[in-house]
């Protein structure tokens, strides 16, 4: 074929493809509801169809079971699956508050400058090395089953459902400190140099210049550890804390009926499904006002 | 002859093993423009940014109104409170409002009353033509604007000097001028100032005094016109011809 290179200019086809034509307007819509039913359809039949779907949903889907689970009954020896969820949400917050605060002081430290500072600065890094390095179902045995061991009074004489908490903090404040340091580091190194060549301190650049910009490009980074932090919360069971997780666990072993997780799994996507959302929201709002600005 | 207010005596800043200044020596007398002409890459920047001591020097002396910078009693924030310096970029705070920018320095450095540096930044902004855009963000701004309001941020912190940082070449060239008009204002009103530019029109005119860097070494310096009309090194006659 001739081409404007070898100095034959040729008429272009200009016109997309049949199958480009038929997805486009109206068709497309017609084509995702076909797709739409055909690929959900086909997953649900496979549950329902299975040879074993039946004995599955009796175990996991049968709605008596499943109230049963959820309200509790301690007299027949198991705990309500949602009350358990009150100890969650409990965990989650105190967890939350300390993680949000211990993670800050944790990233100040690192990104110190003062030589005075050098001892924290050389700690924080350690921390955040160990900590990011250790399963978190780790840490959890480590904290709850040796601080009693230590006979240390207060320290020692905490309930489960604490040890659980205080190892989620140690956990995640070394994500979350991290998150914060990208942060910070993401802010233009012209955003520095202006404000110390107005005579303002580190300490005041980080606080007025930095930190207010920095905050901004962190929050949807950190709703998604916060998100992570709310479904880890199930990890303090393994300690004996009944909380949701551990109710449903009781619940199918004195029943032979696993309802209760479907219960458990429920109530925890009932709490993280807004969450998510709403850092979709924060993340495409970012977006649309960067490329608004650019 | 007027008070000498910055000195900078046989400077030498090296990055790594990357030369960058091989001694250079240049006064600013009160009331003096002086413009630093010269390539990129030829130390211009760097050289602005030892005299705030944004950068440490390696070798010679740096002194304000005949201090020596490199005293170890001397603190660098206290000194780049005299020291103005405006950046080719901007370096805007963005999420602070036009008039937010200018006040952070004065109110946070220098402890003055917000309520009376706000008086005197509105009628800093009044003299530029910005007064109605005090409460709007940087990114509302056009580039020439920013520039401007910048300048004021420097200016609001009553220093010393300017220390001003090719302030035009990130500019569409239809907003130069209003920047270059601001800075000759400057210069009738006595500022002291030490400008890099490429800007050979406006260091004839507003320039007392020009430096021709090559190299990190001053080749040539003397009155604007002189240095930029006759030049009697070679290599300053070669790079004004590139230039023209």
């Amino acid at each position: 074929m001739t081409s404007a290179i070898d100095g034959e200019p040729v008429p272009p086809d200009l016109f997309a493809s049949r199958r480009q034509r038929l997805l486009a307007g109206r068709g497309g819509l017609v084509a995702s509801a076909v797709s739409g039913v055909v690929v959900i359809g086909g997953l649900a039949a496979v549950f329902w169809l299975a040879p074993g779907g039946a004995t599955m949903r009796y175990f996991f889907f049968n709605p008596h079971f499943m109230w049963q689970a959820f309200i509790g009954d301690p007299s027949k020896g198991f705990y309500s699956v949602g009350l358990g969820l009150l100890t969650n949400l409990w965990i989650f917050a105190l967890a939350e508050a300390l993680v949000l605060v211990v993670g800050l002081l944790l990233a100040s430290a690192r990104l110190s400058q003062s030589p005075v500072l050098f001892p924290f600065r050389l700690l924080a890094t350690a921390y955040t090395d160990v900590f990011r390095g250790i399963p978190i179902l780790l840490v959890i045995f480590i904290v709850g089953f040796g601080l009693p061991e230590l006979n240390l009074g207060y320290v020692s004489s905490q309930s489960p459902a604490v040890y659980g908490c205080a190892s989620l903090v140690i956990s995640y404040s070394a994500y979350v400190a991290e998150v914060y340091r990208a942060g910070v580091l993401s802010i233009p190194h012209g955003q520095l140099l202006a404000s110390r060549s107005l005579g303002l301190t580190h300490a005041t650049t980080m606080r007025r210049v930095i930190l207010p910009q920095a905050v901004r490009t962190v929050i949807p980074p950190l709703l998604n550890d916060l998100i992570s932090l709310q479904k880890d919360t199930a990890l303090v069971s393994v300690l004996g804390a009944i909380e949701t997780t551990r109710a449903a666990q009781i619940y199918g072993s004195t029943v032979f009926n696993f309802s209760g997780y479907t219960v458990a799994a429920i109530l925890f996507l009932i709490l993280t499904v807004p969450m998510t959302r709403f850092t979709d929201h924060l993340i495409a709002r970012d977006r649309a006002r960067r490329l608004a600005g650019a | 002859m007027s008070e000498v207010v910055l000195a900078l005596h046989e400077v030498q800043k090296r990055f790594k093993d990357h030369a960058v200044l091989n001694g250079v020596s240049l006064t600013l007398r009160r009331h003096e423009v002086v413009c630093l002409i010269g390539a990129s890459g030829s130390g211009k920047s760097t050289l602005l940014r030892c005299a705030n001591l944004l950068e440490r020097i390696d070798g010679g002396d740096v002194e304000l109104f005949g201090q020596s910078l490199l005293d170890p009693r001397v603190d660098p924030d206290r000194v780049r409170r005299h020291i103005g310096l405006v950046f080719q970029s901007f370096n805007l705070f963005p999420h602070l409002s036009v008039i937010d920018n200018i006040l952070l320095g004065p109110v946070h450095a220098l402890k003055r009353p917000r309520a009376e540096v706000r008086a005197e930044a509105l009628e800093l902004l009044e003299r530029i033509g910005l007064a109605a855009r005090a409460e709007d963000y940087p990114d509302r701004l056009s580039g020439g604007q920013q520039q401007r309001v910048a300048i004021v941020r420097s200016l609001a912190m009553r220093p010393s000097l300017l220390l001003l940082d090719e302030v035009t070449s990130a500019l569409d060239p239809t907003l130069v001028g209003e920047v270059l008009d601001l800075l000759t204002d400057l210069a009738r009103q006595g500022t002291t100032m030490l400008v890099a530019t490429h800007e050979m029109g406006f260091a004839r005119d507003v320039a007392h005094r020009v430096a021709f860097l090559e190299g990190g070494r001053v080749i040539e310096e003397g009155p604007a016109r002189d240095v930029l009309d006759h030049p009697r090194e070679g290599a300053t006659r070669a790079f004004l011809e590139r230039v023209r």
